[in-house]
């Protein structure tokens, strides 16, 4: 959905759902994803609607995404690094769902 | 002497002179200014680097090769380089949730600000806080706006400013503001492909009256010339209602009518835009007292000419006081700086008032003109108050405009009432996204005004903050003593202070 004006020289690798993606470091988690053509990144919390990144300033929590097991953080907030899993923010937080390790 | 950069809690002092909050234009001019005369100053800031939105990662990137951001932005280099040679304590990346003004019994009055940084929280006092937390931009409540491949005006340009990143495929920009068309002209030369602008504004009919004023504005050429050469690269349609975005899983194809009839084009990003108001969250949680401003629908705090709030000690500076651009908000900055300093150093008051009344005199300067834009680029009514009632206002819990306006038919008040009958403005965002469109549905429903109406009255923390967080600030004296049935064996335990602290707890 957004590509690079001018590709910079230097890449890292992170993972979404599974698959491998790559992304600039200094980008965020939100803008990463955007890049690697992912426009939805967790299910809203009443119907399970496909949600997706929408202001990328920190204000409408649209970006929730799982990132290194710890649930409900912003994407557009967290800079991406080498070797992150990244999953989908499926619905609410769930008790006990952190996987801080 | 530069700027000294925090990156943990650990690492704040109790106590600063001076906190700013906020690094955009007026943040930065403020810190930039109290730190000149000596005095210690914190500035705090969610984002990575100094610049707010509008000059957002301006030291971060070269400036080479990206000319298609235009030189209005290259203005905020010398605000940000200034700021970053002054000696102060900036902590970016830092969220603060929380203000409490200071309590009128202490003898020396320090408002107290809650901020999580690096993972860990922590209280810090200080004598004078300055607000300088921007804008935010107004919601577009339309069919279809919460689909993926909607995004707002500013989402697209902070992409373009933070990361080079520019939309890959068919791009539809709608609403209205001067904000979309900068947005349109910076997309195409960085070689988007834009398949329209589609403008709801209300045209120029109603902002003809201030009109004179705007021909003195050091906005007008500059403005103009940017309205042309969009109309001239790209297709503008005017007069557009019934914005619809399609799609099931994504966001397709956008719907509107014009008076020659429906029209649909297909998408794959759609960007939103219906103005910007000054971001009060932080103002409203610390009890600040705002006050409705018509002429860009929108609540702002009350301020007095010093640019002090209802709250003693707590300054609002830039778009978060009022909403006039971003040359006027680096002077707004400047002239709320001065006015903390001739208080915290009397001696010299003259001096700093003097300088005050030339920094305001610049800013009025660069303020004329203001009502011709923001009469010319009011949004129009659909688009404040939706009549479609399927139409979703509060995103994170999924409430409708029918939602809204059944409950205010069924006697919900006020907004904050309305949550409980709702749940809207409930969800994580703490109602930054619902709060304008429900203050507009209440006073629709209810033939009044918004004044009437009021806003959501927030409360700390107004962003979310894990329990372990909160589980880890340092205990005080009195919470020990909740806790354990002991009062600490610390010189703490002074009772002047174990009263200051309960006050602070409350
Ligand atoms: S995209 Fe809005 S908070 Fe991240």
């Amino acid at each position: 959905m957004f590509r690079k004006v001018t590709p910079g020289d230097k890449a890292l690798s992170f993972h979404f759902e599974g698959g491998v993606c790559s992304a600039e470091p200094g980008d965020t988690v939100a803008l990463a994803l955007l890049v690697a053509g992912i426009d939805s990144c967790r299910d809203s919390v009443v119907s399970g609607q496909p949600r997706g990144p929408y202001c990328l300033m920190g204000a409408c929590f649209e970006c929730l995404v799982v990132i290194d097991g710890v649930q409900n953080l912003q994407g557009c907030q967290v800079q991406v690094r080498e070797g992150m899993v990244v999953t989908r923010q499926r619905g609410g937080r769930h008790a006990l769902g952190d996987t801080l390790s | 002497m530069s700027a000294s950069l925090i990156e943990h809690a650990d690492r704040l002092a109790a106590r600063y002179d001076v906190v700013v909050v906020g690094a955009g234009p007026a943040g930065l001019t403020a810190a930039t200014q109290v730190a000149a005369e000596g005095l210690s100053v914190l500035v705090l800031d969610e984002n990575l680097a100094p610049g707010g939105q509008i000059y957002r990662a301006i030291t971060l990137r070269a400036q080479t090769g990206r000319d298609y951001l235009g030189a209005a932005y290259w203005d905020g280099k010398r605000i940000a380089d200034a700021f970053l040679a002054s000696s102060l304590t900036y902590a970016p990346a830092a969220r603060v949730w929380s203000l409490d003004p200071a309590s009128p019994r202490d003898d020396e009055p320090y408002a107290r600000i809650g901020v999580s940084l690096g993972g860990a929280s922590r209280h810090v006092q200080a004598r004078r806080v300055i607000l300088a937390t921007g804008a935010l931009e107004r919601p577009t409540p339309v069919p279809g706006w919460a689909l993926p491949g909607v995004m707002t005006a500013g989402a697209a340009q902070i992409a373009l400013k933070s990361a080079g990143l520019v939309p890959s495929g068919r791009v539809v920009l709608a609403g209205c503001g001067p904000l979309l068309y900068q947005l349109a002209m910076q997309l195409q030369g960085a070689g988007a492909d834009i398949v329209a602008l589609l403008d709801t504004g209300p045209g120029m009919g109603s902002a003809w009256q201030h009109l004179p004023q705007f021909l003195f504005s050091p906005y007008v050429i500059k403005g103009l010339s940017l309205l042309m050469s969009v109309r001239r690269r790209l297709r503008v349609v005017s007069g557009v209602r019934h914005l619809a975005i399609e799609g099931e899983a994504k966001a397709r194809q956008v719907r509107f009518e014009t008076e020659r009839g429906t029209e649909t084009l297909t998408a794959d990003l759609v960007l939103l835009h219906q103005g910007i108001i000054p971001d009060t969250a932080l103002a409203n949680s610390a009890g600040c007292a705002l006050e409705w401003n018509e002429s860009i629908r929108a609540f702002q705090p009350k301020v007095d000419v010093q640019g002090c709030s209802s709250l003693a000690g707590i300054f609002v500076a830039g778009d978060g006081a009022r909403i006039v651009g971003a040359l006027a908000a680096a002077e707004t900055g400047r002239a709320v700086a001065l006015a903390v300093l001739a208080q915290l150093r009397a001696e010299r008051a003259e001096q700093f008032e003097q300088q005050r009344v030339d920094v305001l005199k610049r800013s009025a300067w660069l303020q004329r003109g203001r009502r011709f834009i923001d009469a010319a680029y009011l949004p129009t009514q659909p688009f404040l108050a939706p009549e479609d009632s399927s139409t979703l206002i509060c995103r994170c819990e999924e409430v409708t405009a029918g939602t809204v306006r059944e409950a205010a038919k069924r006697g919900a008040c006020g907004p904050n009432q309305l949550k409980t009958f709702t749940r809207c403005g409930m969800g994580p965002c703490q109602g930054r996204l619902c709060g304008p469109t429900v203050v507009e549905l209440l006073a629709d429903e209810g033939r009044i005004s918004p004044a009437q109406v009021g806003t959501y009255r927030l409360r700390a923390p107004i962003k979310p903050l894990r329990l372990a967080e909160i589980a880890g600030l340092p205990a005080t004296s009195a919470a020990i003593h909740a806790v354990t049935g002991v009062w600490p064996l610390t010189p703490k335990t002074h009772p002047a202070q174990i009263d200051r602290e309960l006050s602070n707890d409350r």
